[in-house]
């Protein structure tokens, strides 16, 4: 399984400021190593983030993303102590789901 | 005469202990730096330990102050005797070729496969502005746009243009010739760059029609 | 239904398309440096250093290698175990090995001694592989650890000057094909090679400069930064051999930058381009 994401939810005012980091080498599939053989494409596909279990977000990403990639997005109406989820799927069918605590 | 003696051979004792406590001579200290330096690096690919070994120039202007006068002179005299002067008296070549040499800082390095000069660039533009056109140049070294036409050169084979043209070559090829501690590296003294290449950057510099001379 | 992901992507592309045309109306130096420096403002919220320090850290509490036993007994300078304030304090003298060490010179100790691994094996491991990319992490935590603190290097034992005078020497050691010493770039105020401002070593740089600034998270190359690999780097751009890991020299070199930057912030660690 891959490094776990590092995930902060803060409460701002009547929503939350969710932030991720994800662990991922975002290969585009355009690299060749100093062989020059063409590196496999191998990056995140499918986000979806959940606000107490309910489907609050979902995107689907390309190789245009970055290594380590940084998402962050608001979630109205998140409480301190609400639960926030996030999972990734990426194009080898690996997967990675991380919760926090909205504080 | 039993204290005494006691008393000296505490002051004794106290000498020696600080003695170890003071810190050693900066002759000492030299030495050891330069045996750490041979220890603490190890070859790798065209970047062998020899590389440490300082010749004058190097020696000289390796400590927080400046050389003496005398090591100064010695330095620019024995750089400036170094210079190979271009074959054929030809002192310019093709600012196109040029320009891509100062844009590029390939070379040299422990992860280029060659350290044949065709492959290397100057990397000018790390340290120089040159074609202002160029935003992304460094200011280690002084700014060289219009070197040309601020010098007066108007065709590089008049004699007047001689002076400028030859102390060009020789900056390019040894830049210890003219200041003994210069930061520039010796282009053609240390074989980073052959004869061919050093003619492009000089056309680069001196060439009327170099865009640097607009 | 829009996504909050397409309002995210719109609002990326607009800034993107903002610094393009900043960039490219007037092609002057300032506003080409402030692109950069926007772009760099950009990148502090979200350094995937975290995800280094999280690794570090646990690795820092694991039971691991032969001897099935944690790092949490390894003494940084502070006594066993103490982690916070560690960094802003090294490279050091131990009494234990009777040397100076720098952070990772001082894991390899403690990972060995400890935990049973074999030093000489990992300084050898390239940057970013095996129990070299372990040692990367932990050095990023235990940096972090001390973030915010001030740089104030002990030297009070002889061979800690002895480091700092060592370390000037190489600082100011010319060689290899260029001529190149450390004191080529990072010695004159106000410097830059092509658009990257140069820090001065010779003294204290500023906050978060410099030796301040390190370990980082390269984003042009996806990479954490250790001192160590910073140190490795730019020897090999002054064309020099390769300095060994955790050598002599290297450590010497932090004990000159380290005493320099007595005073300065630390921010490690960092985000860089």
């Amino acid at each position: 399984m891959a490094d776990p994401m590092r995930i902060r939810a803060q409460v701002a005012g009547d929503k939350a400021t969710v932030r991720v980091l994800m662990s991922h080498e975002m290969e585009t599939g355009q690299r060749k190593d100093s062989a020059g053989k063409t590196i496999p494409a191998w990056f995140i596909q499918d986000v979806t983030a959940q606000h107490n279990g309910k489907t609050v977000m979902t995107a689907q990403w390309g190789p245009a993303v970055s290594k380590n990639p940084f998402l962050q997005f608001n979630v109205k109406g998140a409480k301190v102590g609400d639960k926030i989820t996030i999972s990734w799927v990426d194009n080898k069918g690996e997967k990675r789901s991380d919760e926090a605590v909205v504080s | 005469m039993n204290k005494t003696l006691a008393t000296l051979a505490l002051l004794g004792a106290a000498a020696i202990v600080a003695g170890c406590a003071t810190a050693p001579a900066p002759a000492v200290l030299d030495q050891q730096a330069l045996a750490m330096m041979k220890a603490s690096f190890r070859d790798q690919g065209i970047a062998t330990v020899e590389r440490l070994n300082q010749d004058l120039a190097q020696q000289a202007c390796s400590a927080e102050k400046a050389p003496s006068e005398a090591v100064t002179k010695q330095v620019e005299a024995e750089s400036l005797a170094s210079i190979k002067w271009p074959s054929g008296g030809q002192y310019l070549g093709d600012w196109r070729a040029g320009e891509r040499l100062a844009q590029s800082g390939v070379g040299m390095a422990w992860n280029n496969p060659s350290a044949e000069p065709a492959g290397n660039g100057g990397q000018c533009y790390n340290c120089h502005e040159i074609n202002r056109a160029e935003v992304s140049f460094g200011t280690i070294g002084p700014s060289l746009w219009n070197y040309g036409k601020l010098r007066g050169v108007k065709n590089v084979t008049d004699p007047a243009a001689a002076a400028v043209v030859q102390y060009t070559w020789g900056k390019l090829w040894n830049s210890k010739a003219y200041s003994a501690c210069s930061n520039m590296p010796r282009f053609g003294h240390m074989k980073l760059l052959n004869e061919q290449q050093i003619r492009d950057l000089m056309a680069l510099l001196l060439d009327p029609a170099s865009p640097v001379n607009r | 239904m829009s996504h909050p992901s397409d309002a995210t992507a719109l609002k990326t592309i607009l800034i993107a398309s903002a610094m393009l045309a900043s960039l490219a109306a007037g092609a002057q130096t300032k506003s080409t440096a402030d692109g950069i420096a926007e772009y760099r403002k950009m990148l502090e919220d979200g350094n995937p250093a975290e995800l280094f320090e999280a690794k570090g850290e646990a690795l820092w509490k694991q039971r691991r290698g032969p001897k099935n036993a944690s790092l949490e007994q390894c003494d940084l300078g502070k006594g066993p175990g103490v982690v916070k304030g560690a960094w802003v304090e090294m490279p050091r003298h131990f009494a234990d090995t009777g040397r100076v060490q720098d952070l990772e010179s001082r894991l390899l100790t403690c990972m060995e001694t400890l935990q049973g691994f074999n030093a000489a094996e990992i300084a050898k491991t390239p940057f970013g592989r095996g129990e070299q990319s372990n040692v990367t992490a932990l050095a990023t935590w235990i940096a972090g650890s001390s973030r915010g603190m001030k740089f104030n290097l002990p030297q009070g034992h002889a061979e800690e000057r002895r480091s700092y005078e060592l370390g000037k020497r190489a600082f100011f050691f010319r060689g290899g094909p260029m001529d190149f010493s450390c004191a080529t770039c990072h010695s004159e105020e106000g410097k830059r090679i092509r658009l990257q401002d140069l820090p001065v070593l010779t003294k204290n740089p500023g906050d978060g400069l410099g030796f301040a600034a390190w370990p980082a998270y390269r984003v042009s190359n996806g990479e954490m930064w250790s001192m160590q690999l910073r140190l490795n780097d730019c020897f090999r751009q002054q064309r020099f051999p390769f300095p060994g890991f955790a050598s002599e020299a290297t450590i010497a070199l932090g004990s000159y930058m380290g005493v320099n930057a007595k005073g300065a912030v630390s921010i490690a660690p960092a985000i860089k381009r």
